[in-house]
């Protein structure tokens, strides 16, 4: 789950990393009241970010700077009016703009090659760190945390001093074993500040001093750790979560919205994606990817059919099961189940084999449905019908 | 010979007494394999599986009285990096995590430990395996095998029984059928899988079965060009019409900046020598025309 960069920098403060403080508005007028009580607490600029969950934000003209109340109401409302990578931007954060030295690159990652915590950092901060990898591999410099016992002081040592930030040892290492602290209290799959900055700070007295802030932050959780984070549900961000996407996952399956007419009800993300593949190959567009699991029961099944309808372009289903964990008659109940309620009627192509699929078969013939013996077969079955020509 | 598990294989199963455990407790028991004991705390001295298997409340247990060797894990995602562990100090040397759903960074210890016990971790998230005619271990149908010697390794669960049903179909059977799994931390990649069927003298031909997302099929690839070049490959790639940044149900399966593609997989495995299909029925086909007689 991904979430906002505001509710990242909470997390971040959370675990006591040097973050710099922050409101998040709605409308531009909620926007100048906190520019202006930036401006009073003594900062030159505000800076004023989109929040969305996409990346390319400042690309989209979804970061900018204002000096003065006015300003920034007027850059809120352009911000707010824009639409980043298809989504409306529906909150911004504003904050003191910092007075930046130099930015850098750093982050905690699940490295699922190594089977281990990477704490990854660049010199190069400020831009898409997947552009440095592909043009400077030489740049980043990528410390393993040991997977027993963790990242070590010397660790973060090494990786304070590597990105030269010796003059800043004590908050580098803070702010190093912040990150991976970060990504282990939240089982996160991602804890990245682009940048980290070292910046300018004027004291009252007029005196300029240097400390590290983290001046960004995206953290992406694990969704599989939700159950044992309650509290981080509540970081969902209902603005950008579809009404299907949201169905989908309270009823525990995986569903993928696609622009085709072939609604397809798989078991299995690698079969599923299959049958789109098969889809596709026999002339026709998958509507949607839809995993209903391992071992789905009939209620899991009748969901997936009415998330599958709830898509008007839908003219066809295409149901494939393999059975496994999954018990091929438990899927033929749900389907048998989800028609008698089901309110509109689509041609529908079920192939079940696997486990059970003897017992499903009987159920299967006794309510009439079409089936199919092959992946292909069910495949180019939909296909037709999808296109009005019957099987 | 067969890899990781094969008749002489004795089996501990986790959750033996539960929903999942019991079901494909049983359909292991039938398809030959020896079930030799079940493991849930509490409910040692307990029989199950109509008495034939005897329960015990530890893996320790389990191992001393019964001299399992391969662990089966069936309980919840909470407790399953818990049972890896449990199997690898118990000294079992094939642990297969059947659950799904287990947060990332649970298992980075778990494969650790395992690893340091000098065990192997297959999963978690996968199907499990199964060695034709001789044993299966996890939730694969028993019904779909045939026996031969075509090895094939998969990250799906599904869609490797898709791939195995089309070969035995075809007349084409397997000596061992491996599931890894779909999870971000998985203990066996796809090159483990391909090093041990290099090894065994009863696999005369790989199917490879991927998806988009990561680097694995690619880095599997590379080492089979050299390793591999005279046995015949053929491979199938999920995904080609997924579209970029949906993770399409596997946690590893998404393609984020052009990387991870079905186009740049299939590639990298024409190029190490693998013959791709475009759908799992024409695997078999595939196998003959790299030269594999069945």
């Amino acid at each position: 789950m991904k979430i906002q960069e505001a509710d990242a920098k909470s997390l971040l403060v959370a675990q006591g990393l040097p973050v710099p403080p922050w409101e998040v508005a709605h409308t531009a007028a909620e926007a100048r009241e906190a520019a202006e009580r930036f401006f009073a607490g003594g900062a030159p600029q505000v800076v004023i970010k989109a929040q969305v969950l996409v990346g390319g934000r400042g690309k989209a003209g979804g970061v900018k700077l204002a000096g003065f109340p006015e300003q920034a109401e007027l850059v809120a409302q352009s911000i707010l009016d824009l639409e980043i990578k298809g989504i409306p931007v529906r909150k911004v954060l504003v904050g003191p703009a910092a007075d930046i030295v130099k930015e850098f690159y750093l982050s905690a990652v699940l490295d699922r090659a190594e089977r281990k915590i990477l704490l990854m950092g660049s010199a190069e901060g400020g831009v898409e760190i997947e552009q440095v990898a592909a043009e400077r591999p030489d740049a980043i410099i990528a410390i393993h945390a040991d997977p027993l016992i963790g990242l070590q002081p010397f660790q973060a040592r090494a990786m304070a001093f590597r990105l030269g930030l010796g003059a800043h040892l004590k908050d580098a290492v803070a702010i190093a074993t912040g990150l991976v602290r970060t990504m282990l209290a939240y089982d996160a799959d991602l804890v990245e500040i682009n940048p980290l900055a070292i910046v300018n700070e004027t004291a009252i007295d007029g005196l300029v001093s240097q400390r590290l802030q983290c001046l960004d932050a995206k953290i992406t959780l694990d969704d599989s750790a939700l159950g044992r984070h309650p509290a981080l549900e509540e970081l969902r961000d209902p603005d950008e979560e579809d009404p299907a996407d949201r169905e989908a996952r309270e009823a525990g399956l995986t569903f993928i919205k696609l622009d085709g007419t072939i609604g397809c009800m798989v078991n299995g993300a690698g079969l599923a994606m299959t049958t789109m593949d098969l889809v596709k190959r026999a002339g026709g567009e998958p509507a949607n990817f839809l995993d209903i699991g391992g071992g789905a029961r009939a209620d899991k099944v009748a969901a997936a059919m009415r998330l599958i309808l709830a898509d008007p372009k839908v003219n066809a289903i295409l149901v494939n099961i393999f059975g496994g964990i999954t018990r091929g008659d438990e899927v033929a109940k749900g389907l048998i189940e989800a028609r008698a309620q089901q309110e509109r009627d689509v041609p529908m192509v079920v192939r079940i084999v696997g486990t059970n699929a003897a017992e499903a078969a009987v159920l299967l013939e006794q309510a009439k449905f079409v089936t199919a013996a092959t992946l292909d077969d069910a495949a180019a079955q939909a296909v037709a019908a999808s296109k009005g020509v019957p099987a | 010979m067969s890899i990781l598990i094969d008749s002489s294989s004795r089996v501990v199963v986790h959750g033996l007494t539960g929903r999942e455990g019991s079901f494909h407790g049983q359909a292991m028991l039938e398809y030959g394999t020896q079930v030799v004991a079940g493991m849930t705390p509490g409910k040692g001295g307990q029989t199950a599986l109509d008495g034939r298997v005897p329960v015990f409340d530890t893996v320790a247990d389990a191992v001393r009285e019964t001299g399992a060797d391969t662990s089966c894990i069936f309980v919840p995602a909470a407790g399953a990096p818990d049972a890896v562990m449990e199997a690898a100090a118990a000294g079992v040397k094939t642990i297969f995590c059947i659950t799904e759903g287990i947060p990332a960074l649970d298992m980075i210890p778990a494969v650790a430990m395992v690893r340091a016990a000098g065990a192997r971790l297959i999963g978690p998230n996968c199907p499990g395996a199964t060695s034709p005619g001789r044993a299966k271990v996890g939730i694969i149908p028993g019904s779909i095998h045939r026996n031969g010697r075509v090895g094939v390794v998969s990250r799906s669960g599904t869609l490797t029984y898709e791939a195995v049903q089309a070969m035995s179909d075809a007349g084409i059977g397997q000596s061992t059928c491996v599931g890894i799994g779909g999870d971000p931390v998985i203990g066996t990649t796809f090159l483990d899988i391909l090093q041990l069927f290099a090894d065994d003298a009863e696999t005369d031909a790989i199917v490879l079965i991927g998806e988009i997302g990561g680097a694995a099929e690619e880095t599997a690839a590379a080492w089979a060009a050299e390793h591999l070049r005279d046995v015949p490959k053929v491979a199938f790639i999920a995904g080609r019409t997924a579209p970029e940044g949906k993770r399409m149900g596997h946690a590893g399966a998404i393609i984020s900046g052009g990387a991870g593609t079905a186009a740049s997989k299939v590639a990298a495995l024409e190029a190490a020598g693998f013959r791709v299909a475009g759908s799992p029925t024409e695997l078999p086909q595939l196998l003959r025309d790299a030269g594999y007689q069945a």
